[in-house]
């Protein structure tokens, strides 16, 4: 439990869709480097959170069309999404307190 | 990467080093101490993606082609993460957190992560080695907050991806400017440098291979005075500043690189500054005003601003550290 999920265009809808609880998709890319340093956060935030929110991901490499769907222009960002839909969107890398204050609602 | 939670590890030990930055000159300096027993704690800093961050400025760059040792150049954030392997390897304790405060009123110095209105500081160090380098200007206009992430970007090599096929512009005329510019030619359809003067401050091989890119153009004495779009860039608003002219232009990505300003806001009315708001060190070493306080890197260098000069200087700090703390008896 409480890994971090990778999503595809193919499994993207499904797998947002089906959860019971908030998801907070990763937008990332291998070249990024302030997606390297938040990776690592968000793995423990996935651990500690377990239950309350998932963590997933989405390369924007692999999958032009997700980050196009969604508008994103900047990378890393995190979308926050629940029954489906966006609720909230953070731009840009941030530390473990301020992620943690963000997500705050959903914990 | 993984740090305590602020708080559990508060405890009474006095460090002998305590080191806050990550750029080359910090992790150097972290490096240099480890190596002399001095366990250096070092303070790195938190994720962002402005250039105040751990590993510093080179984490948002590309190839990295003028550090010595590297004959085919190098990522980066991957000479970053070599600089942090090399550190820890030695023993540097490293957290990954944000300073908040510091009191250099009294040895041992204090020095604050979380709430800077807690009564004891999180860590203490008898010296203290300040390589908190320097963080990207902003433009510094309202459409600023609107659309960063949303078409304006501080990162060309985490966000240039998403301008294939667009006309977009770059404002500034460094060195790091046109590194972005030339960037940005492999996504992009055209590349626009907005630049406030007649001629660039960049390295003659940068300006040389920006003059021959033909998906670069300059636009020369002008700047940016606004930002049109309400989710999205739709345009720049670009003022000639020998006629005065206004023009908009139909960029639709701009990319921000006009310089940088000195991360001192923590040493204000603490250490002397210059009145750039860079630290003063005195002549040939780290010291700075207050003993047992040494700065490196571009937080105290107006003028060289390279990764090798900060990781020199990085290394000249550990050891002025190591010295006034053995003439100290610590």
């Amino acid at each position: 439990m409480g890994a971090i999920q990778q999503l595809s265009e193919a499994t993207f809808a499904e797998e947002v869709n089906a959860s019971d609880v908030p998801v907070v998709v990763d937008f990332w890319a291998e070249w990024c480097g302030p997606c390297k340093m938040i990776a690592p956060i968000l793995e423990e935030i996935a651990t500690e959170q377990d239950g309350k929110v998932r963590v997933a991901k989405v390369n924007v490499d692999e999958n032009p069309g997700l980050a196009r769907q969604f508008n994103v222009m900047s990378i890393p960002t995190m979308i926050v999404f629940k029954d489906g839909s966006e609720d909230q969107r953070i731009v840009g890398a941030k530390g473990k307190p301020q992620l943690l204050e963000d997500l705050a609602p959903y914990l | 990467m993984s740090a305590e939670p602020n708080g559990t590890d508060r405890n009474d030990d006095v460090r002998p080093v305590v080191i806050v930055g990550s750029g080359p000159a910090g992790l150097t300096a972290a490096i240099y101490t480890a190596r002399a027993n001095l366990q250096p704690l070092l303070v790195e800093g938190e994720p962002s993606s402005t250039s105040d961050q751990p590993g510093g400025q080179l984490m948002l760059t590309t190839e990295v082609e003028n550090f010595p040792g590297f004959p085919d150049g190098i990522m980066g954030p991957e000479l970053m993460a070599s600089f942090r392997q090399q550190a820890m390897r030695f023993g540097t304790d490293i957290r990954t957190e944000k300073v908040t405060r510091v009191d250099l009123s009294s040895r041992p110095f204090g020095v604050w992560v979380g709430d800077p209105e807690a009564p004891e500081p999180t860590y203490r160090g008898q010296a203290l080695i300040v390589a908190t380098g320097a963080s990207s200007l902003m433009l510094g206009i309202e459409a600023e907050r609107r659309l960063l992430g949303h078409g304006l970007s501080t990162c060309a090599t985490c966000d240039g991806f998403f301008f294939r096929d667009q006309d977009i512009c770059v404002v500034g005329g460094g060195d790091s400017a046109l590194e972005e510019a030339m960037f940005l030619t492999r996504f992009a359809r055209s590349v626009t440098v907005i630049h406030r003067r007649k001629e660039l401050r960049a390295s003659k091989i940068m300006q040389d291979r920006a003059f021959a890119n033909e998906k670069l153009s300059f636009l020369w004495d002008s700047v940016v005075d606004d930002i049109v779009g309400e989710t999205t860039v739709e345009g720049v608003v670009v003022r000639d500043v020998q006629t005065g002219e206004v023009t908009t232009k139909p960029y639709t990505g701009v990319f921000v690189a006009i310089g940088h300003r000195p991360n001192t806001d923590l040493f204000r009315g603490q250490l002397d500054l210059k009145d750039n708001g860079y630290l003063i060190t005195a002549a040939d070493t780290s010291r700075t005003s207050v003993e047992g306080v040494f700065a490196c890197g571009d937080v105290q260098d107006d003028w060289y601003r390279q990764a090798i000069t900060a990781a020199g200087s990085g290394c000249m700090a550990a050891i002025d550290a190591e010295r006034w703390l053995e003439a100290q008896g610590h």
